[in-house]
């Protein structure tokens, strides 16, 4: 008898393992469609149907960081001439028969988001883990409604704001300027890290900064000497996470940078390259932006939660 | 303000302590709240003031003359065109189908992975997770290549032929909310996970002895536990998708074929055809509309906190 029901659990076991694997089959396989037709060459891509075999080609790479023109009707390389062409030259003339011109406009796209992102994650956090502290140790009147205040700026839909920042702006002569972007970045980072870094300081217990204070530490030195260093995981974490946004960002960005300041996910939807649609291309852009999101998350996932929901769950 | 612990102080001492931390409290909050002020309460000033007038980015400004105050008719024309319930309801049909669809694959998904331990459990939570932290737009993008009618795989893989999910408008509105809900189920997944693990064990255990049905430990136990969570999730998401602009915007573009949900149409009410101080007031609606769903959720957070 209790042999036939262990028998039944561990085949409704493995029943429900095999749905799960199935799930997360179903669940990846966009991903690596978009990594697989990032290495296809360009002619592989548009298979009918799409082919599993292919030999793989970083041409996609990189016809996404250059620019190319093509050589010129009738063409044909000899030998000798081929030998010459450097390998990523080779590579393109025989893949899509172009010519190198110059490094693309990718990588200056990269250098602002790096820029940018990083500028605006650091001044976040300085500003975030100074407020928290101070909603979360002292007492103030009308708290709960300044932290409600704080939130209900995040809860803005960007469309919505974006008109009178877009005005403000122009005024201002902010606009496509890496400093406009990161003002903003950092405006609307600040008030999740208020509350996720306040969450985080809730948790450290006040008698140790009153113990400091009481052999002389001022409340500074505290802050600074036991408060920070014990909250370092939760400002880590709070600072990936604003990376991240500020990272992945598009409505501002596209509305309000036009060369300068362009940011990635605001440039990489309207290139499909001079060949009309590059998809290749375009899927070697993709991936190449979603890898440092998907690491993250993978160095993240114990905090992702917490994350998201601006540290109303702390799991 | 603080305990004093330990040896006694006098008067002197802890009013000049307390005083410096009143003035360590302003330094600390203020520079925040300043900001805040600048970049999101003045800006939404100006667009209320705009949204009762005719201003448009394109004009130049006469004083007194150009940016006429009209009072209340941008709303009144929001409130009675056809037009702009017809956009209230496709955003409306994308919020039910798309929070709904995460709803449910999530929390059946969280209950699949809570009921089984099995190797490589956390390696395969990990996959499920990854889109949560990637950019919208970019996985609008990349679903449009899976998307392809001619040669992306998602048709090929489900026999569906031709169907063009990225500018047919018989289509577009579902291919963003598959993309929406493959975004976004892990979401509701992690949520109820977490929920369901904090289900304390001798309650199924007790059940179990008194022979109580799958069901009855479902509804019973399972449910009121995990309910507080579920409704995080619902809230959050149901914030997010009214506010979708990002993946309509990588998925289908920005054409008149892109599906009209509510930030789109404001796109190009404010930035295309450049009638500002009307998308001014549409945005204003819009901000209602979040701020209810948000206090909502405040209420929620504050009485779970007690």
């Amino acid at each position: 008898m209790a042999e036939i029901v262990r028998r039944r659990k561990n085949i409704s076991r493995y029943f429900i393992i095999l749905i799960i694997i199935l799930v997360t089959i179903v669940y990846i396989v966009p991903l690596l469609y978009i990594i697989t037709t990032s290495f296809k060459s360009w002619s592989d891509v548009q298979k009918v149907p799409p082919t599993l075999t292919f030999k793989p080609s970083i041409g996609a790479y990189i016809r996404i960081f250059t620019a190319r023109t093509v050589y010129p009707a009738g063409t044909k390389l000899t030998e000798e001439q081929i030998e010459d062409l450097s390998w990523f030259d080779r590579i393109l003339y025989f893949e899509t028969g172009e010519k190198f011109v110059r490094v693309g406009d990718l990588p200056k796209r990269y250098i602002n988001s790096i820029i940018i992102g990083s500028i605006s994650t650091v001044i976040t956090i300085i500003l975030g883990t100074l407020a928290a502290y101070g909603f979360s140790r002292f007492k103030l009147r009308g708290k709960d409604d300044l932290l409600f205040f704080i939130l209900s700026t995040r809860m803005l839909p960007p469309v919505v704001v974006i008109i009178p920042i877009f005005l403000m702006f122009r005024a201002l002569r902010f606009t496509d300027t890496h400093i406009g972007l990161i003002i903003l970045y950092t405006a609307f980072n600040v008030s999740f890290a208020v509350w996720v870094l306040k969450g985080f300081i809730d948790e450290i217990p006040t008698e140790y900064e009153e113990a400091a204070m009481v052999d002389g530490y001022t409340r500074f030195q505290a802050f600074l000497k036991i408060v920070l260093p014990q909250a370092a995981t939760g400002i880590a974490a709070t600072a990936v996470f604003c990376f991240i946004f500020a990272w992945n960002e598009y409505a501002f960005a596209f509305i309000l940078s036009r060369r300068v300041a362009q940011t990635v996910p605001a440039w990489l939807p309207y290139q499909m390259g001079v060949l009309g649609y590059d998809w290749g291309a375009a899927a070697a852009g993709t991936f190449l932006f979603l890898l440092p999101a998907m690491i993250f998350t993978i160095i993240l996932r114990k905090h992702l939660l917490r994350g998201i929901t601006f540290g109303a769950i702390r799991k | 303000m603080f305990r004093i612990s330990g040896k006694k102080q006098s008067a002197a001492t802890v009013f000049y302590r307390s005083m410096r931390d009143q003035t360590l409290l302003r330094l600390f909050i203020l520079p925040t709240i300043i900001l805040l002020i600048v970049i999101n309460i003045f800006p939404l000033f100006w667009s209320l003031i705009l949204s009762f007038s005719d201003y448009s980015a394109k004009r130049t400004t006469e004083w007194g003359k150009n940016p006429e105050m009209i009072g209340a008719e941008n709303y009144s024309k929001i409130l009675m065109s056809r037009d702009m319930w017809q956009k209230f309801i496709v955003t409306a049909k994308f919020v039910v189908l798309a929070v709904g669809a995460e709803m449910i694959l999530g929390f059946f998904i969280a209950l699949l992975l809570y009921q089984t331990n099995f190797f490589g459990k956390g390696f395969i939570t990990t996959l499920l997770i990854l889109p949560m932290t990637m950019s919208p737009v970019v996985v609008g993008l990349m679903w449009k290549l899976f998307y392809n009618p001619n040669w992306g795989l998602f048709n090929y893989l489900l026999g569906l032929g031709k169907i063009d999910w990225t500018s047919d408008p018989r289509w577009n509105l579902y291919g963003c909310v598959i993309v929406d809900v493959w975004m976004w189920t892990p979401f509701v997944m992690l949520l109820a996970l977490a929920g369901l693990s904090a289900v304390p064990k001798y309650l199924y255990e007790a059940a179990e002895v008194d022979r109580a049905s799958w069901w009855f430990k479902f509804s019973r136990i399972t449910m009121p536990m995990v309910y507080p969570l579920l409704l995080v999730a619902l809230i959050f998401r149901t914030m997010e998708a009214f506010k979708v602009f990002d993946i309509v915007m990588g998925l289908t573009g920005r054409g008149a074929m892109a599906p009209q949900v509510l930030s789109m149409y404001l796109y190009n009410v404010g930035f295309v055809t450049w009638k500002t101080s009307f998308g001014s007031a549409l945005g204003y609606i819009m901000l209602i509309i979040i701020i209810a769903i948000t206090s909502v959720f405040i209420k929620y957070l504050n009485r779970a906190k007690t």
